[in-house]
């Protein structure tokens, strides 16, 4: 019976403190980071290279999804749209849908399987197979020479990937409204033109530059971490996946509530 | 010298290393015994700081490696060259920059001319061939590996060498090739090195002491013949069993 009792409290308590050494963990990561930072000379051409990687490699796939998901948004609002409505408020709908939310959140969180499952399996494999230790037998960092790459990868190449699926997305919703709707292109351009504030676009970017950042250092984490050989990188790709999603989603409700909610 | 006092290790309820005590003295090499899994490559990372003791003190050139700041950390270890158990080369680089990266000193590793010519002085003392630079890891047979991973430690020209089981996973002439090539490294570059072995017979062959590391402590430690005549049974039952494994193998 006692047992029984003390048996949530004794869950909450393992779950709180798997949460906080699970933070502190991660904090000593970022402060192993920013001493690695000194290390300009080995980072800074990693990060070129490593962004090209990650940039040319994730450039089909974000083609891909930016099509479709501004075929489906000109679709559903041409779905939506009333005829007592101006045709113009489409190009409204249609660009700041894309530019607002749907750039940023899909991309991130396909990039989030992408270049998250990367990063975990890449390191994570490094650590079973003792390269990572290796690395620091041979006194060099593991920060500046496979983490702070990575990380900056992401958090730089997120945001050109986004520019370049809001524009896919917004030329595909213009080409797939015009099937549906006597919507000319001077009705799209005034309607996208006449509710856009250029902080729409500095938004979307914000949310893409952070998307990156937790991609990267979430991954990246999870793989240095990883234990237990073949099943171990496994797991870490795996959690990496998971919590670069979970996190890009929280992340993108609360840059909502703090840059744009009234 | 590299000394250890009193060094305690365990993981979880594990006691790995239960206050081990041993010194290598400059220029000798120590063949470190004891049967799988008593956590002799735990005691080795000790020495370059990869793991930390729960207690006691490791000491190389006069410094405690548990306690050194990171950039001393650093520096002290590129004056330890390691030699992992599978290589522990890095798959996505080639050999030379497998290699190159052993080079310690940055300017050096920057100077592509002196990185060209040092990989392959290494690769000529581990009896590998020039074209085996431009080749990757996946590329090469367990034994080549092995010495790839020697050629990347005495890179840096360090003053320790540190072998984690270099012949494991080799057949007999393998293992032997590389038996004789640790003995001849350590004359020809006068290095102070300890081998972490189950192998006997390469033990015996190759160093100036051994240590025995049972139950996490060290047993016995002294020259081979001190090793085969000891009568602690500990040392008798892991001779014999080694050299019957031998003699099957």
């Amino acid at each position: 019976m006692t047992s029984t009792i003390l048996r949530l409290p004794r869950f909450t308590g393992r779950l709180i403190l798997g949460f906080l050494a699970q933070f502190g963990r991660i904090s000593l990561l970022v402060v192993e980071l920013v001493r690695g930072l000194s290390e300009v000379r080995i980072w800074v051409p990693r990060t070129f290279t490593e962004a090209a990687t990650v940039g040319a490699g994730s450039l089909p796939i974000v083609l891909v999804i930016a099509m479709f998901a501004g075929v489906t948004t000109a679709f559903q609002a041409g779905y939506q749209w009333q005829s007592n409505l101006p045709v113009y408020i489409l190009g409204t709908l249609i660009v700041e849908t894309i530019v607002l939310e749907l750039g940023p959140v899909l991309i991130g969180l396909v990039l989030a399987g992408r270049i998250g499952a990367r990063y975990a399996a890449e390191l994570g494999t490094m650590r079973v197979t003792e390269q990572i230790d290796a690395l620091e037998s041979l006194g060099r960092s593991p920060a500046s020479h496979l983490i702070i790459p990575r990380v900056l990868a992401a958090t730089l190449m997120l945001p050109v990937l986004v520019i370049i699926a809001d524009v896919v997305a917004i030329v595909a919703g213009l080409v797939s409204v015009k099937q549906v709707l006597p919507v000319t292109d001077a009705d799209f351009a005034y309607g996208a033109k006449a509710y856009w504030k250029p902080f729409d676009a500095y938004y979307s970017l914000i949310k893409a530059t952070s998307f990156g950042f937790a991609i990267g250092l979430i991954s990246c984490f999870m793989g240095f971490n990883t234990k237990q050989g073949a099943e171990g990188v496994g797991k870490a790709t795996t959690a990496a996946i998971v919590s670069s999603s979970v996190v890009i989603l929280l992340l993108n409700a609360l840059l909502a509530k703090l840059l744009v909610s009234t | 010298m590299i000394e250890l006092r009193g060094v305690r290790k365990r993981f979880g309820e594990q006691v790995v290393l239960d206050g081990v005590d041993f010194e290598v003295r400059e220029g000798e090499t120590l063949a470190l015994l004891g049967p799988s899994g008593t956590g002799k490559s735990v005691l080795l990372k000790h020495i370059n700081g990869l793991i930390r003791p729960d207690s006691g003190r490791v000491i190389v050139d006069g410094l405690e490696v548990a306690t050194l700041p990171r950039k001393a950390l650093s520096e002290l270890r590129t004056r330890i060259g390691y030699v992992f158990q599978n290589g522990a080369l890095f798959d996505s680089l080639s050999v030379f920059e497998n290699v190159r990266l052993g080079l310690s000193d940055e300017s050096k590793f920057n100077d592509l001319e002196y990185a060209e010519r040092r990989v392959g002085e290494c690769l000529k003392l581990v009896n590998l061939a020039p074209d085996t630079a431009r080749k990757f890891p996946a590329q090469l047979s367990g034994g080549m590996r092995k010495r790839v991973g020697i050629a990347r430690a005495i890179a840096g020209a360090p003053k320790y060498l540190l072998y984690d089981e270099p012949t494991s996973g080799l057949d007999p002439v393998n293992a032997d090739i590389v038996d004789e090539l640790v003995k001849r490294l350590d004359q020809e570059l006068g290095v102070t090195s300890i081998m972490v072995t189950h192998d006997v017979r390469g033990a015996f062959n190759v160093a100036d002491r051994i240590a025995l590391l049972s139950d996490g402590k060290i047993v016995l430690q002294g020259t081979p013949d001190e090793f085969r005549e000891s009568e602690d049974p500990k040392v008798k039952a892991f001779l014999e069993r080694d050299f019957e494994d031998s003699f099957a193998a």
